[in-house]
């Protein structure tokens, strides 16, 4: 059992700061690091993985920091979001390179063991130049689990991959969880962090903006505020009527249509279409005005 | 030395195009002395001068800044070095390794290939083939250092390089003495120049001040490549 510790870590690069003041443990099982893109998901994963030093706070793996310790490496593996491996070599010549570069005892049966584990077998002679996106993934992850490591870091694992490879990767994550280990992967998509994470950190401008398990994160997002854009037969008559129901928090009149501010999402949706109707007034269009994952992720910012 | 990184190297080195750069010069070095042989025209000045312009001046720096930065700039740039410095392997045995490979494909394709031309050319005279092998090796030793340090610390290290083997080895060499003394091209010459008794070789810089100088820079190399190695930032994609 291990334990990722990020204590108060900043980074800056001249006067951008990438990382804000985060603090998180990372423990057993599937945590999902998210957050939209350029967030500093990548650069907090290269902090733990010690390929970046944190500007200020420490990084450290069981009490152990990791900047400049190459000796976090026997418990720690790393699977980088870039897809270049040696493309020179095989599969197999690949992760066999890496067991012997680990010392492992037996590094040719650490490296069929990896391989079988990422179901690679079929490939595996084959040079990764000539892999697909989804087999570059596996051999990676295959490389980053050959020294069996109780933590892994994934960074955006799912880039890139068709359906059918990111439901095997999931599997194979989940499995790799089952067993004890720690793992934490990155990505800016909700869906695969809900469906395979049971703890979620969230991440936006470099800020820690929400820890806890998904349900807790789900409802944080849905329960904010949601913005409507309401166009109408008559829209002060329309306008009048939500006031008066009480499910809106605002209205505005404007001259693209009703700028509407629900409080409860799944309240308003559902009220709406009776209000109008008991008020005689014909909806032409409904939609939702901030769905971006950036609104939502700066909605939690502010909370 | 670590087998398994000597092994990744020596076939990233040889497997790519420019692998072909690393034949093709020392091919024209060879054909060149075969063609001056043939033609009567080898005789000892003309043997050192193409030793001394082509081999240690030309072919040396350019080879020896292929194997240099080749070993370890492109995994850099490219992110596979990720592979290697997540792995419980002292840092220090990473740059040598490299800087090992660098020196073996220099030796091949450098200080051998100046030793057949000068044996085609002029035979054992004066000892002017061995002379400029062992300049050769010597020098390369110590520019295979540099570059590999420079590979490490600029992403810019080809072009850096290029412009210290030009503008300030050759180009500045000629119009200022001093920027000549400045130069592993003259340290190497001086060890050449010592082990030969051919008069037409002539450089500027005493042995007792090269060979230091030539040790001092490998040294210094070798350790600022390790020291930016162990502190990589590798660049983040965001």
């Amino acid at each position: 059992m291990s334990e990722l510790k990020l204590e108060n870590v900043s980074r800056w690069y001249g006067n951008v700061v990438a990382v804000n003041g985060v603090s998180m443990t990372i423990g057993p099982g599937v945590t999902g690091l998210l957050g939209p893109n350029g967030a500093g998901k990548s650069t907090l994963i290269h902090m733990m993985g010690g390929f970046l030093a944190p500007s200020s706070g420490s990084v450290s793996l069981d009490g152990a920091a990791i900047w400049q310790n190459p000796n976090i490496y026997r418990s720690l593996g790393l699977v980088p979001e870039r897809e270049s491996a040696y493309d020179f070599l095989t599969g197999r010549q690949f992760i066999l390179a890496m067991a012997k570069l680990h010392k492992l005892k037996d590094p040719g049966t650490a490296a069929a063991r990896a391989i079988a584990l990422v179901e690679m077998d079929y490939a595996a002679d084959r040079i990764i130049g000539n892999y697909s996106k989804g087999m570059k993934q596996r051999i990676k992850m295959a490389s980053a689990l050959v020294h069996d490591p109780p933590v892994l870091l994934l960074d955006e694992p799912f880039n890139g991959m068709d359906p059918r490879q990111r439901l095997q990767l999931m599997d194979l994550i989940r499995r790799m969880a089952d067993e004890g280990r720690t793992i934490l992967f990155s990505s800016h998509i909700l869906e695969e962090v809900e469906r395979l994470a049971s703890h979620i950190e969230v991440i936006v401008a470099g800020r820690h903006a929400a820890s806890g398990d998904f349900r807790r994160i789900r409802r944080l997002m849905t329960d904010r505020p949601h913005l409507f854009l309401v166009r109408s037969g008559d829209d002060r008559r329309l306008a009048a009527a939500i006031i008066a129901d009480g499910s809106a928090r605002s209205v505005q009149l404007t001259d693209k249509g009703l700028q509407v501010e629900a409080v409860d999402f799944q309240r308003f949706t559902w009220l709406l279409p009776q209000v109008a109707r008991d008020s005689g007034v014909r909806l032409w269009e409904v939609s939702p005005s901030d769905e971006s994952l950036e609104s939502v992720f700066s909605y939690l910012v502010g909370k | 030395m670590n087998a398994t990184i000597a092994m990744i190297t020596f076939r990233a080195m040889l497997g790519r195009r420019r692998a072909l750069l690393l034949f093709a010069l020392p091919l024209v070095l060879i054909l060149l002395a075969v063609g001056l042989k043939v033609t009567g025209l080898a005789d000892l000045e003309v043997s050192t001068g193409v030793l001394q312009r082509f081999g240690l001046a030309t072919l040396l720096p350019l080879l020896a800044l292929i194997a240099g930065t080749g070993v370890i700039g492109p995994e850099i740039d490219d992110g596979q070095i990720m592979y290697v410095l997540t792995k419980p392997i002292p840092r220090q045995v990473i740059v040598l390794t490299k800087l090992a490979v660098a020196i073996v494909l220099v030796t091949a394709f450098a200080a051998v290939p100046t030793l057949l031309a000068g044996l085609l050319m002029s035979g054992m005279t004066e000892q002017v083939a061995p002379a400029f092998t062992v300049g050769v090796l010597v020098g390369g030793i110590a520019y295979s250092a540099v570059f590999v340090a420079l590979a490490v610390v600029s992403r810019n290290a080809v072009t850096i390089g290029l412009l210290y083997a030009l503008v300030w080895e050759t180009l500045l060499g000629n119009f200022a003495p001093g920027a000549k003394s400045a130069s592993i091209q003259q340290w190497a010459l001086s060890v050449t120049d010592v082990l030969t008794g051919a008069t037409t070789v002539k450089s500027t810089v005493d042995l007792a001040v090269a060979v230091p100088l030539l040790v001092a820079v490998t040294a210094v190399g070798t350790l600022l490549a390790v020291v930016r190695l162990r502190s990589l930032a590798v660049a983040s994609a965001e």
